[in-house]
């Protein structure tokens, strides 16, 4: 396999409840504040104990936000690795592993590591993950004492036994990887010089957790639903600091009828899901866009049909995104591709909902979800927040037709007038009716604002050098980060990529952008979604689709590879 | 209350879809009734319906309204309630709306229990879908659907609501406007979840329960009994034999689903978006990032 200088994969895999995710949460502040570039990303299996689960984290000479299929150092604490992850093993991989359960595979490069034994030791099997959090920093020739800290910290609360084991753990393990024969060390890279920016580490999740509080969020009403959860909970952490109403809903049609009834009040709603979920939320969106109430719903994709692969990913619920709710009506749908993009996404989604009173989509998905990588404070950006609410009068018609279809918006309680909503087809008062002309009248009001939504779209993105570049590269959501990547890596100027965090309405500019080129899209689903909408929007001709559906993220080498015919060619 | 002008009234010439004859005009009086001996502002009630003939109610009185998606008013309702305290909230709609299409949202609403009043019209039957069957048709009533006669023993909305604690749980007849007023009074003034359930014939699709079949199978509720027994209310709830009106079961001592939740008496509509300092403050919360 392909390896790329300056650049070191690091995968740990256990079982389910091995506690893989605490080595993460250690490790990355670690190697963070050393100065390190580094990326995670994490593939888990749909259950709470047993299989195989795996976190990568890469080291990096660069900023990369990208999955590597390659894994130059393996710590394998389950006995089902190596056939979990026999493609990503080569003959460049150091494994270290404990011999006795690690079974088939076993080569010169496996290093029998008694973790079972160094755990046992420390105080019990537990201790497993703590050990190869050590063992991990002595390989990488790394300084011990800041997982001492995070132990120290992070168990304080279980009492000095459970602190004092694992900091054994830690050190046993440290120990045996300083102990490493020095041929095999892997080599890390340089961490990056030190330009006194200050970065944090997050995932996708805490950052549109971030996007909403920015945006003055003020009301979730959610159900369970992975991986569209982790904005649910992320609010809820922090309700009372923000005084955030954060409600459980007993389904996903409770939580949008909620979310709607709350922005009819004059709350700023999310709803959060997954594309199960958003199924049942489809006759909600239609109401949404008839009683012309805001709404903002994050759907975090993950492979369906039905069920499918609960924790795994894919772009695959871009068309249901684009059609759900019956009837005609306006919508925008967003789709970050970084952190930054994530935080601000959220914030140009309220914006959009409020200012054209609509319901407003963000689609993410797994993989861009869980990926974590760093952030620099600057870039955190708070956009303005435009309160469009107004006081009525006696007189207040809730839908007044005006010359750009869109009607000052009340809410009950404020001022002398009524605020009358109806799924109905109704009046400027918003009472029902049946009247022919009305209705014809409401629909060409509820839609005159598509043209200026998609004025207000987000131009898409152009990576590397547009001019000159014979072949686009589309891509939208969460691989921007790999298309990135992969073009920095081909260096062809023949290539350029383009990134979409709004893919509905499309920025105007969208066609002159990529006309008379060839055009290439990349996505993670099994037909080309976004390649039919973009042929359909702008009449362009798709040359050829990238597409995988097997429920993992695209890898940087599988772009390489896939548009290395294109630099020849 | 004489002549005097009702505030709920809408102008004399708004168009009723109702037919002629139909227990929700009867039943409408009552509610706009109520809610004028209460001196309810009309500006501070926000009327929740969901869909079919039932529904149209708030369409037809002068108030705040937000009529949405068949059986999901109970849902809008309490989206409505927790943005806002300072609103009174009527839900208003159909035995179909409410324990059909609606029955996961009535069992959770009662076990939130929020500030709500909920009044159902229960006719018995589907109106507006011209005479299916509904959760509450009598057994053998034959329909279009259930051509044989229902074969279900029907849906029990007082029995599922004591079962569950319902603070306050009622049924009136439309055909006693007096009576119907002063239970949705008692309802409206009752701080958590308050159902009605309100009897009233379907004149045109409804040929068992008309008028003269609710007079004849229902009666008080007996003098002596105690709305704070719960056991007592759950007897009277599946007592065969004629339909008891009036108050089944008062719960004083639930606590509001608002409070338990510390909603705020600030409607959400006036907060401002985070200052820069507490925005600020929460990055550095962000996990990893602590160490």
């Amino acid at each position: 396999m392909q390896r790329y200088p300056n650049d070191l994969s690091l995968v740990i895999e256990g079982a389910a409840g091995q506690g893989v995710q605490t080595i993460t949460a250690a490790l990355l502040p670690i190697l963070k504040n050393i100065g390190y570039h580094v990326f995670s990303c994490t593939e888990y299996m749909s259950r709470i104990r047993g299989g195989s689960n795996t976190t990568e984290i890469r080291i990096t000479g660069k900023h990369r936000c990208a999955y590597t299929a390659h894994i130059d150092v393996l710590f394998a604490l389950s006995p089902h690795a190596f056939e979990h992850l026999q493609n990503r093993i080569d003959e460049k991989t150091l494994i270290f592993a404990d011999k006795e359960h690690f079974g088939e595979g076993w080569n010169d490069r496996c290093i029998d590591t008694p973790i079972p034994t160094f755990a046992i030791q420390a105080g019990g099997a537990v201790y497993a993950n703590t050990v190869a959090a050590g063992a991990v920093l002595g390989i990488l020739g790394i300084p011990v004492e800041p997982l001492k800290l995070f132990l120290r910290e992070q168990f304080a609360r279980k009492g000095d036994e459970a602190v004092e084991n694992n900091i054994k753990a830690a050190t046993l393990g440290y120990n045996f990887g300083l102990g490493t024969p020095s041929a095999l060390k892997p080599k890390i890279p340089l961490p990056a010089p030190n330009d006194g920016a200050k970065r944090l580490l997050m995932d996708g999740n805490s950052a549109l957790g971030i996007g909403a509080i920015a945006a003055g969020c003020n009301f979730i009403c959610s159900y369970p639903m992975s991986p569209g959860t982790g904005l649910l909970a992320f609010l809820a952490e922090r309700s009372g600091t923000f005084g955030i109403v954060v409600d459980q809903a007993e389904d996903e049609i409770a939580a949008i009828n909620a979310g709607l009834g709350a922005s009819y009040a004059g709350a700023r709603s999310v709803v959060t899901t997954s594309g199960g979920g958003f199924d049942l939320m489809q006759e909600g969106m239609s109401l949404a866009g008839m009683i012309e109430t805001p709404i903002v719903v994050h759907i975090g994709q993950r492979p369906g049909p039905a069920t499918g692969l609960p924790t795994r990913t894919e772009q695959g619920d871009l068309n249901l995104a684009l059609h759900a709710g019956h009837g005609e009506f306006a919508r925008a749908i967003f789709t970050p591709g970084t952190l930054e993009e994530t935080i601000e996404s959220m914030q140009h989604a309220f914006d959009i909902a409020q200012r054209f009173q609509i319901p407003v989509i963000v689609l993410t998905d797994q993989y861009l979800l869980d990926a974590v990588s760093t952030i620099d404070v600057k870039d955190i950006k708070r956009l303005p927040v435009v309160s469009t609410l107004v006081q009525t009068d006696e007189k207040y018609k809730r839908y007044i037709f005006t010359d750009d279809g869109l009607s000052p918006r009340g809410v009950p309680g404020y001022g002398d007038g009524l605020v009358r909503v109806d799924s109905d087809e109704h009046d400027e008062n918003g009472l029902i009716t049946e009247s022919f002309d009305l209705r014809r009248r409401m629909m060409e009001k509820r839609l005159k604002r598509l043209q200026p939504l998609s004025e207000a779209a987000l131009p898409p993105t152009v990576i590397g050098r547009h001019d000159g570049a014979e072949t686009m590269v589309v891509c939208w959501g969460s691989n921007r980060g790999v298309l990135e990547e992969a073009l920095d890596v081909l260096g062809s100027k023949r290539l350029a990529g383009i990134h979409f965090s709004q893919v509905y309405p499309l920025n105007p500019s969208t066609r002159a952008m990529l006309q008379n080129r060839r055009i290439i899209v990349i996505e993670n689903n099994a037909r080309g979604q976004f390649a039919d909408l973009l042929t359909r929007e702008t009449g362009l001709v798709i040359s050829h689709r990238i597409l995988k559906a097997t429920g993992e993220p695209f890898s940087v080498e599988e772009v390489v590879k896939a548009l290395t015919e294109e630099v020849h060619g | 209350m004489g002549n005097r002008h009702n505030p709920f009234d809408m102008p004399p010439e708004t168009d009723v879809a109702w037919c002629p004859g139909c227990g929700n005009h009867m039943l409408h009086k009552a509610v706009k009734g109520a809610l004028d001996e209460l001196g309810i502002d009309p500006g501070k009630l926000v009327m929740v319906s969901g869909i079919g003939q039932a529904a149209k109610a708030p369409q037809y009185m002068n108030v705040n309204m937000f009529n949405g998606l068949h059986g999901r008013a109970l849902p809008a309702a309490f989206g409505i309630r927790l943005s806002n305290r300072e609103l009174v909230v009527v839900v208003e709609s159909g035995d179909g709306d409410m324990y059909g299409e609606g029955g996961n949202h009535f069992l959770h609403a009662i076990r939130r229990n929020f500030d709500v009043t909920v009044i159902v019209h229960d006719n018995m039957v589907y109106g507006l879908t011209k005479g299916q069957a509904s959760p509450t048709t009598q057994q053998c009533m034959k329909t279009p659907v259930q051509v044989g006669g229902v074969i279900l023993e029907p849906f029990n909305p007082l029995a599922v609501a004591i079962a569950l604690d319902a603070p306050f749980v009622a049924r009136a007849y439309a055909g006693d406007v007096e009576q119907t007023r002063s239970v949705i009074k008692e309802a409206i003034s009752f701080k958590g979840f308050a159902l009605v359930d309100v009897f009233q014939p379907c004149v045109v699709f409804n040929k068992l329960n008309t008028w003269q079949w609710f007079k004849e199978n229902t009666c008080s509720i007996p003098a002596d009994h105690d709305p704070a027994d719960r056991m007592a209310a759950m007897k009277l709830a599946t007592a065969s034999g004629k339909f008891p009106l009036g108050v089944f079961y008062r719960n004083e001592n639930r606590e509001l689903y608002e409070d338990l939740a510390g909603i705020g008496e600030k409607p959400l509509y006036q907060q401002q978006v985070p200052d820069d300092k507490d925005f600020r403050a929460m990055l550095d919360s962000i996990p990893m990032n602590n160490v």
